[in-house]
């Protein structure tokens, strides 16, 4: 990496922290109701109508669209470290990042399209 | 196994296992901890494929529904959930060793730092579940 150019790790970093407090502020939630409890049978779900109301309402689909870049981007820079400093291979650093960042901005695009397009 | 390489030079290099992390507690539970991330991606994929699920229409849902009830989908749910547990609570824990307030001369308890947050949490969750299980 050449030195002269300024780090973006500050911004990374930033992306990274907002996505932790939005994931472990709404992710447990969303998890235990659509992943158990509706499956499970601990909750009836809510109707088919209901939930495409919902998400056809432009609050919702922002809020969808913030939760998931963030939490991608949050995802990203720990799973970067995470093979870093657990696996030792930060040898292949370049290959790490175009994976980590690389998945995170696809995503955010997936995310914007089929939001957007609903 | 560590061969030496650009940024691992031969000298000034002590031997670290692949799996240090697996020697102690404290390692595992941080490694833990970070890879909770993937199964916060995870739950990106999961809601993405339920968005479009929608999208589809009710026949397409009914199909997504059932295949949220598959066994080694629950399972994978039920792991996922317990890691993002892990990282609320690791994350939310973090806030009072981040900040160490100061008042009268006393540090203030980690507790009362680290309270609000669950606060939030809790008002969150409950929202979240009151908006989805009105309909």
């Amino acid at each position: 990496m050449s030195h002269n150019k300024r780090s973006n790790e500050p911004f990374l970093w930033l992306l990274f922290s907002a996505g932790g407090v939005v994931a472990a502020m709404v992710i447990p939630i969303h998890l235990l109701l659509f992943g158990l409890a509706f499956p499970l049978g601990w909750l009836n779900p809510p109707s088919y109508q209901s939930l495409a109301d919902l998400l056809h309402n432009p609050v919702t689909r922002l809020y969808l669209f913030v939760v998931c870049t963030l939490s991608l981007f949050h995802w990203a820079h720990r799973f970067r470290y995470t093979l870093y400093d657990g696996l030792q291979i930060k040898h292949l650093n370049e290959l790490i990042n175009t994976f980590c960042y690389g998945g995170a901005i696809v995503g955010t695009v997936v995310a914007g399209y089929l939001l957007w397009s609903l | 196994m560590n061969a030496p390489t650009e940024y691992l030079p031969k000298s000034y290099r002590t031997r670290v296992s692949t799996y240090w992390w697996l020697h102690r507690w404290p390692y595992l539970k941080f490694i833990l901890r970070e890879l909770s991330s993937v199964f916060v991606a995870w739950f990106v994929i999961l809601t993405l494929l339920q968005v479009s699920a929608i999208a589809g229409g009710a026949a397409g849902y009914a199909q997504f529904q059932e295949w949220l009830q598959n066994p080694i989908v629950i399972l994978l749910n039920l792991v996922s959930f317990l890691f993002v547990l892990l990282h609320a609570v690791t994350w939310f824990n973090l806030a009072p060793k981040a900040m160490a307030v100061r008042m009268g001369g006393k540090r203030v308890p980690d507790l009362l730092i680290a309270g609000p947050n669950y606060v939030a949490w809790a008002v969150v969750s409950a929202a979240v579940a009151w908006i989805v299980l009105r309909g």
